[in-house]
């Protein structure tokens, strides 16, 4: 069931890379010296304990915050810091740990939103939604169509997504991240809060967005069923820094890391 | 049972993403239309065309101005009436400049001017947000207010220190100025105020609008979903100040015919905004609603009082509409805060499915 | 004078401002006077608009009103024949019976919604008090019943460099009764029990809920703390003018001193009070004439504005970091 094989992914192209990145706030540092690597089409984890700085470590990835130190490649373009507006045209999309949807609008506006940068009509076509403007309209909801098929949202197409169950509300954000055809796809705690049963739908839509559309994973999960059964590779965080990374076997079996989890005095 | 949507399959998305997907809505919307443009010229009386539709329209076309900024984009704006002035005092000066140019033209002249000054005042929206911004266009409120008043060149020197609206005729017919009648001056204005309703419609419901609800909702998404923040709330500025800018460009050469600064000041931002709110946040229908019932109801209490054997005076009627407002947009709040627009999609839905309960 | 032609206008805006003051001690001691009185009065206004907020979470767009509100209950009581003191009293009672009714039919019903939810309901208050206030006392302005109330009137004038500077009695006991009343605050807060569970609320409603603090109460007295404040505001801003509904909106001053200070900070609303009330005056009087005058209308707001592009917390506010 994993996506593609993991000795095709070793070889495979290095899609996003961080080096050395350390960011703090003030006099607390949140990440500390932090490289690793994500290779093109594999499911890679980040998992810690809490407040290992795996979050900031995605708002890194994705601009919103910017490392004192280190750089960030992404497809082959260094840069000191990433800018939200170039990771988002660049094909980075994520989900956010606490749900941050566009509460009082549908799920349809909501992943239609999703869709902003790949619409260009002008201003003037918008004002009278007419010519380009009305045409372009109805050939993304074609696109946003497919994508509520596949996640199995119909019904709640025109219910604004602040009065949805939290399941749904997670995955009406994988729709609307989706929605952007991102190549990286970032997941912060996809499955937290969910039973099981909603968490075995979320792993199957995982991995069909990554063996379908070939998209490439980023994932913070702290079910460690999930991350092993999903992940090829998994890097882990405590206070900052990086203390394994490789395949889940070989995570498992490291020594600082069963210390982290099972709470070692440092 | 007049109004159901049973057997109205829609076959594409076209249809479905219609401004009124639903048959009836379409036949009332052209019978309200009908009675505007059709009807009610020739049936009210001047008193009714004067005093009530003109300003009714043109509150409401100022109402939806900053229901895009706030109600659509959720920058909190108590700078309204300043914005209005600019398109008033803008309008002024190009009709008494170049006098030989369509008067329609300079109207919507203005609103470009307005935009420009509402995206100057917009700009420390990057920095700034929610409350602080609301202080911002307090800001932008009172400093226009004071060029309106110290700035004698913007009334050509005036000795009344107010705008003198000129005579201005459209197709021989004249719209502004003392001989105009109500019956063309409401015709221009409802023209105007259907066709940039019709517009706001559109922006609303596309990609802009989506913009706009997204960076109200939740700015930190939508920023990293790749909207350019700055861009989206300059643009909602832009936008708002544009209707803004024509609804005071019209309020003055099309009702007042003349206007001190004090017709834009903060007052006047004030009572915008309670339109808004009891109108409902986001809701074009709710901004015709809430300007309807603010405008209209210090002119009606006097007759409602009168009818229920209360005679009140006038002040009095004014002081009381202004309790009633207040109590209102408090009710509204705690009822239900998206406002008369929620009320009538409520009472829509109950239509539906009339005559069971749901 | 000193300005030379190519440089008038720089000349005029950076240097002949300065000379004057240099110049002239005497004028600008009073001017700086005012505007210290002028920054105390704001204050005041700040701090009830810092307390609630900080209690309830809630931008109370109608402590402008309140001010009003307060000052016309004690002037019109007093214009039915009620003694002033006991009318003082009595109207401190109208702020609770306020205070109460605003928790009972505000507030309480709006737990939990948006911020912008309860601004909204608070501009819908000042709207019902505007029209309550005028059918009660009528749209004209009143005269302060300063004298009854034994606050002093008349003058100190000392002479200095070359002039002499007036200070107003008045305005002396107005920064007396607001130091005593900001230092009767401070340890309010941090020495009662009311106090220590008012922090609380500000922290974390739930939290304080679930220690088993009543918000209920809570809220009634920080509105009331917050009319008591306009009481006081509204006698000290009524003797110097008068009591009239144009104070709402300068009460709206309140809001660029809020935004230097901090909507949470009471040293904030002190400082940034003073500050733009020294700020506007000094504009006014050496740089006003440049722009044909009245520019006090709007300076606080541009000042307040400027600085909030530089440091968007706030004079005493920390760092935000945004978290998602």
């Amino acid at each position: 069931m994993r996506a593609p094989d993991d000795t095709t992914i070793k070889a495979g192209q290095t899609l996003l890379s961080v080096e050395d990145v350390s960011l703090s706030f003030g006099g607390v540092k949140a990440i500390r010296g932090v490289s690793f690597d994500i290779k093109k089409g594999e499911i890679r984890a980040i998992i810690g304990p809490n407040g290992a700085g795996k979050t900031s470590m995605l708002n890194v990835i994705n601009g919103f915050y910017h490392p004192q130190e280190g750089q960030i490649t992404f497809k082959g373009v260094k840069r000191r810091k990433m800018r939200p507006h170039d990771a988002a045209t660049g094909g980075i999309a994520r989900t956010f740990q606490n749900v941050a949807l566009f509460r009082s609008m549908t799920t349809l506006d909501n992943i239609m939103a999703g869709r902003t940068l790949k619409m260009h009509s002008n201003f003037f076509w918008q004002l009278w939604r007419y010519g380009p403007a009305e045409r372009e309209e109805i050939e993304h909801r074609h696109k946003v169509e497919e994508i509520i098929d596949f996640l199995e949202i119909e019904h709640i197409r025109r219910v604004p997504v602040g009065r949805l169950p939290y399941g749904l509300q997670k995955r009406v954000e994988l729709g609307r991240a989706l929605a952007m055809e991102p190549e990286l796809l970032l997941l912060d705690e996809p499955m937290a809060g969910m039973n099981l049963e909603e968490k075995e739908d979320m792993c199957r839509y995982i991995i069909d967005v990554n063996n379908h559309f070939g998209t490439t994973i980023a994932l913070i999960e702290h079910d460690m069923g999930v991350v092993m059964d999903l992940a090829n590779r998994v890097v882990v965080l405590d206070y900052g820094q990086k203390i394994a990374d490789g395949t889940p076997d070989e995570v498992k079996a490291n020594q600082a890391v069963i210390d982290a989890y099972l709470g070692v005095a440092h | 049972m007049l109004y159901r949507e049973a057997g109205q399959f829609k076959t594409n998305y076209r249809a479905d993403m219609a401004v009124f997907p639903i048959l009836q809505d379409r036949i009332g919307v052209f019978l309200i239309l009908l009675v505007a443009f059709a009807v009610i010229p020739f049936v009210g009386s001047n008193f009714f065309l004067h005093a009530i539709m003109i300003p009714f329209l043109i509150f409401a076309l100022a109402t939806i101005g900053l229901n895009i900024l706030t109600g659509y984009t959720g920058l909190l704006s108590l700078g309204t009436g300043g914005f209005m002035g600019v398109g008033a005092y803008a309008c002024y000066k190009l009709a008494t400049v170049f006098p030989e140019v369509h008067i329609l033209v300079w109207v919507v002249a203005s609103g470009f001017v307005s935009a420009a000054v509402g995206v100057v005042f917009g700009l420390p929206s990057l920095r700034i947000k929610g409350f602080y911004l609301a202080v911002a266009t307090l800001a932008s409120q009172f400093f226009l207010s004071w060029c309106f008043i110290r700035i004698p060149w913007l009334v050509n020197y005036n000795v009344s220190n107010a705008i003198e609206v000129p005579r201005r005729s459209l197709f021989g017919i004249a719209v502004t100025g003392p001989d105009a009648t109500p019956q063309a001056r409401y015709l221009v204005v409802l023209t105007v105020v259907v066709a940039m309703t019709w517009i706001a419609s559109n922006l609303v419901r596309g990609r802009i609008g989506r913009m706009w609800m997204a960076v109200r909702d939740m700015d930190i998404a939508a920023e990293l979903m790749g909207i350019r923040l700055l861009n989206t709330k300059l643009l909602a500025f832009a936008v708002s100040s544009f209707y803004c800018g024509v609804a005071g460009a019209l309020l003055v050469f099309l009702y007042y015919g003349s206007a001190e600064a004090t017709a834009f000041s903060i007052n006047q931002s004030f009572a915008v905004l309670s339109m808004v709110i009891i109108g409902g946040l986001g809701s074009l229908v709710g901004s015709f609603m809430g300007a309807a019932l603010i405008f209209t109801l210090p002119i009606l209490l006097p007759h409602i009082m009168a009818a229920l054997g209360i005679p009140i005076q006038s002040a009095t009627a004014e002081q009381i509409s202004f309790m009633v407002v207040g109590a209102l947009i408090i009710f509204f709040l705690i009822v239900e805060p998206h406002g008369l627009a929620r009320l009538w999609q409520i009472a829509k839905q109950k239509l539906r499915v009339w005559p069971y309960p749901y | 004078m000193l300005c030379v032609k190519p440089y008038g206008m720089l000349c005029k805006i950076f240097v002949v401002p300065f000379y004057e003051m240099w110049d002239l001690p005497d004028i600008f001691v009073q001017t700086l006077w005012e505007g210290l009185v002028g920054g105390t009065l704001y204050s005041l206004i700040a701090l009830g608009f810092v307390l609630v907020f900080k209690a309830s979470g809630v931008f109370n767009f109608a402590q402008g009103i309140m001010v009003v509100f307060a000052a016309l209950s004690l002037v019109g009581l007093h214009s039915i024949g009620v003694p002033a003191f006991l009318a003082l009293i009595l109207a401190a009672g109208i702020m609770f019976v306020l205070a109460y009714s605003v928790e009972r039919v505000v507030l309480r019903p709006l737990v939990n919604q948006p911020d912008i939810i309860l601004f909204m309901a608070t501009f819908g208050l000042t709207y019902f008090l505007i029209g309550l206030g005028e059918l009660i006392f009528g749209g004209d302005p009143k005269v302060m019943i300063t004298k009854q109330l034994y606050i002093p009137t008349g003058a100190l004038s000392f002479d200095f460099g070359g002039g002499r500077v007036e200070l107003q009695k008045l305005d002396i006991t107005a920064m007396v009764v607001a130091s005593v009343m900001v230092a009767g605050l401070a340890v309010f807060f941090s020495k009662t029990r009311i106090g220590r569970a008012l922090r609380a609320v500000a922290d974390s409603h739930k939290a304080a809920l679930s220690v088993g603090i009543s918000l209920n109460q809570i809220w009634v007295i920080v509105w009331f703390a917050a009319g008591l404040v306009a009481l006081v505001t509204g006698i000290m801003w009524g003797a110097r003018s008068e009591v009239s509904f144009a104070l709402e909106i300068i009460a709206l001053k309140a809001l660029p001193v809020l935004i230097l200070g901090g909507f949470t900070s009471i040293p904030g609303a002190i400082v940034g009070g003073l500050i733009i009330g020294i700020g506007e005056k000094v504009g006014e009087i050496y740089w006003g004439p440049l722009l044909g005058g009245g520019i006090e209308s709007w300076l606080a707001y541009m000042i307040a504005l400027a600085f909030l592009l530089f440091r968007p917390q706030g004079l005493f506010g920390e760092k935000i970091i945004e978290r998602i």
